[in-house]
């Protein structure tokens, strides 16, 4: 079958089963674009910039368990999608991005709107193509949704030039792909999984610690069935929240920078951790000497190269966490069987009991005003009004560390952050790529004043695509995060972290046809909240906040878990969180 | 982490014979730090394949990322560490010596100990061709440099294990024929490809 290489692109996410295009068009890609003015079956949303395509396709995938699809064109476009990708590859979130490209006798010349995209994205994805001759179109696109969603998960860039898309070529769609130089591994070593059962059935003080890996493979019941089985705790990274019901009792909710105090007492005074699905990530660990140092470290991942990285670890077994986790409960059981409990049962009651003291002696907590609203407080309403129930985004800040903390997230895939790169802005269009793989789920962007203006633009978006995404922003006129560390480790000395031309963000979504709200006083966040939630269409919920709340616990950066500042730093905490501080 | 047990390492890699392989091969190195001292690449029997020799400094830490993430890039097919098993390296050096007529024989006197070839005479000039291991390649370059070194190029190392059968040939094999047609092999028996 002779099809234009514009039509095969389309034909070929048809049958990858993809239904949401997000994209912005240009002179390259319009070949797609006149193809898809009449192409039935996929829905194009389009963005206001391309960063946006990105993120909207992060979030897709995040929450439905498909492979995001974006479409941007050649040049500038590709460069600005590149922040996406590299969020993408940090937080291994599959997506398959298209750009265009100038037609292939024009590569190498600086033609107009030329980028080497390959080249740009080349670190950035997990894999990249630039297809040269039309008649492997079929196959790359095969191969890149087969990269982008099996092993590691991540992003694959695939560049089209203009005259690939115009001519026509055959098409053929291969049934299946086998990469001779790409084999995942999937089943973990049996033997290294019965030594992890020995391990955690003699353990005295274990604990899990559990990452996006458990959502990346929906093994959040087999987590379940290990914790029911070994009453172990359980504490969750940044992107694991969701993998482990946060109301549970055997949660220990976050660790790490701004985890909780008893998470990382927790994972400190551990005999076995074991880590499935997580990277021991800087932000996790904190000074890698003083992490978890009596504990024997079980670490389940499918990306090898994760393992023993950061942190030596004891029994590594690489494999997806699903079918570790499976089999892990099997091996535990058998165990459980053959080993007598007696020898461990009062030492692990001891344990629950320790832990159960630092859970009611030092709770996340925060300072209660009648006058100024706390960001914590209206946090912790949208988590009572919407039971745990919604679909949370967040920007990058303190806001996302308090929705993290605050919001019990009881489902896998309903939460979604920029963990690894951090990248600020993301709430708003990922928001939107959620709402459209969710319609009619509640989608709530938790966003800061800073992050939200990153991408504000994507208003425009939401109201003309009827994607009703809820916007709170925690109003604290300033980047956040940078004046707490301003405040805590430069001194006080701020600088550049006051955001005092910010503009009236209710009117400036009444100017793009969403519901402006604003909230200057405690007492008006509940009902501001009902009534954001109840209104139709994109809402932005402006709050008011107290501009000096820091976020805490907080280990300072290069410092030890265990060493966490627990309340706003008297001076010579001050002076430790700066002797200690290595850089940002 | 990391140990004192830092040395030179010999990593053979096969990689898919595509465009890019190379950039994502040093766009790794260079991404995160690590420093590659030589690299050579080349075809192997199979041309859909290619196989590179990397030298690298690094302790067992950095080593096995090195080759971990080598493993990552989605176009590699196998990695190896040679320096963990026995192996024969070589590498080819040119180098352009003045060469007066004062000189001209003792010139010659070291090439031979070292087994040079002449491969180009000026009046003024030899260009002599040697291959070795490093540390010889090094000790003719000393040897060489009173008389005037107008130019010289290495090729850096390659290097292949010792033995009826490695590891890497192996899978070379079991690699067998690629999918797309592939220009047939020669059928000169004379063309003997690996020491098997």
């Amino acid at each position: 079958m002779k099809l234009s290489g514009a039509r095969i692109v389309l034909e070929c996410l048809k049958r990858e089963g993809a239904d949401v295009i997000f994209g912005l068009p240009g002179g390259a890609v319009l070949p797609i674009y006149d193809v898809l003015y009449d192409f039935k079956g996929l829905r194009h949303i389009l963005v206001r910039q391309e960063a946006a395509a990105g993120h909207a396709a992060e979030g897709y995938s995040r929450t439905t368990g498909k492979i995001g699809v974006c479409l941007v064109t050649s040049g500038p476009a590709a460069t600005n999608l590149v922040t996406a990708l590299q969020d993408a590859l940090m937080d291994s979130i599959p997506l398959v991005a298209f750009t265009g490209q100038v037609p292939t006798h024009l590569i190498g010349n600086d033609a107009f709107q030329e980028a080497d995209n390959v080249g740009i994205t080349r670190s950035a994805t997990k894999h990249n193509f630039l297809v040269k001759d039309g008649n492997d179109l079929g196959a790359i696109i095969k191969e890149a949704f087969h990269i982008a969603g099996t092993g590691r998960p991540g992003p694959v860039h695939v560049d089209l030039p203009k005259d690939v898309l115009v001519k026509e070529w055959t098409f053929e769609y291969p049934e299946t792909v086998h990469l001779r130089s790409y084999n995942p591994t999937y089943e973990g070593h049996p033997g290294q999984i019965k030594k992890a059962a020995r391990a955690i059935v003699r353990a005295k003080r274990p604990v899990l610690y559990v990452g996006g890996g458990i959502i990346s493979s929906d093994a959040s019941p087999e987590l379940r069935e290990l914790v029911e089985l070994t009453q172990a705790p359980v504490t969750q990274t940044l992107m694991g929240l969701g993998a482990f019901p946060m109301a549970d009792p055997l949660s220990l909710d976050m660790l790490g920078m701004h985890g909780t105090y008893y998470a990382n007492m927790a994972v400190h005074h551990a005999d076995v951790l074991v880590a499935v699905g997580a990277r021991f990530d800087d932000r996790v660990t904190g000074r890698v000497d003083a992490f978890a140092p009596d504990a024997e470290i079980i670490h389940v991942d499918i990306d090898p190269s994760s393992i023993s990285k950061n942190i030596k670890v004891h029994i590594p077994i690489v494999g997806d966490c699903k079918r570790v986790l499976s089999r892990l409960v099997e091996a535990v059981r058998e165990e459980m069987r053959t080993y007598p409990q007696s020898g461990v049962r009062e030492a692990r009651k001891q344990w629950m009991s320790q832990i159960a003291d630092w859970k009611r002696d030092f709770p996340l907590r925060y300072e209660w005003s009648d006058e100024v609203v706390k960001p914590q407080h209206v946090i912790q309403e949208i988590s009572t009004l919407t039971n745990g129930e919604a679909l949370i985004v967040t920007g990058v800040g303190q806001h996302q560390m308090w929705a993290a903390q605050y919001y019990r997230v009881k489902h896998p895939r309903a939460w979604c952050t920029s963990g690894g790169l951090g990248t600020m802005g993301y709430g708003l269009p990922t928001a939107m790529g959620v709402q459209a793989g969710n319609p009619g789920r509640l989608v709530i962007n938790i966003d800061g004043d800073g992050s939200f203006q990153m991408n504000s633009q994507e208003l425009a978006t939401c109201f003309e695509e009827k994607l009703p995404v809820k916007t709170v922003i925690i109003n604290n006129g300033g980047h956040g995060m940078v004046r707490q560390w301003q405040r805590i480790i430069y001194k006080e000395r701020y600088c550049a972290s006051d955001l005092g031309g910010s503009p009236d963000f209710v009117r400036l979504a009444e100017a793009y046809g969403c519901t402006g709200i604003r909230v200057t006083k405690p007492s008006e966040v509940v009902p501001a909240l009902e009534k954001m939630i109840s209104t139709p269409g994109p809402v932005v919920l402006d709050v008011w906040v107290d501009k000096h709340e820091c976020v805490f616990p907080m280990v300072p950066a290069g410092g030890a878990n265990i060493d966490m500042i627990l309340a706003p730093p008297s001076v010579d905490v001050r002076d430790k969180a700066a002797k200690s501080q290595t850089g940002f | 982490m990391s140990t004192d047990d830092a040395r030179k390492h010999t990593i053979a890699v096969l990689v898919e014979n595509k465009f890019g392989v190379l950039s994502r091969v040093a766009g790794l190195f260079s991404a995160r730090g690590y420093n590659i001292e030589s690299l050579s690449v080349g075809e192997t029997l199979d041309p859909t394949v290619s196989r590179m020799t990397l030298v690298v400094h690094g302790d067992a830490f950095i080593i096995e990322q090195v080759i971990k993430q080598l493993h990552k890039l989605i176009d590699v097919i196998k990695v190896t560490d040679l320096s963990e098993e026995d192996h024969v390296e070589r590498e080819m050096l040119l180098i352009r010596v003045n060469a007066e007529p004062a000189a001209r024989a003792e010139i010659l006197r070291v090439g031979d100990i070292f087994r040079a070839k002449v491969v180009d005479v000026t009046a003024t000039a030899y260009t002599l061709e040697v291959t070795g291991e490093e540390t010889k390649i090094d000790a003719i370059v000393e040897l060489l440099r009173p008389f005037g070194i107008q130019e010289l190029v290495r090729t850096g190392k390659v290097a292949i294990a010792r033995g009826p059968k490695t590891r890497l040939r192996k899978v070379e094999e079991k690699l067998g024929k690629p999918k797309s047609a592939a220009p047939a092999q020669p059928q000169d028996p004379r063309v003997v490809g690996f020491a098997d």
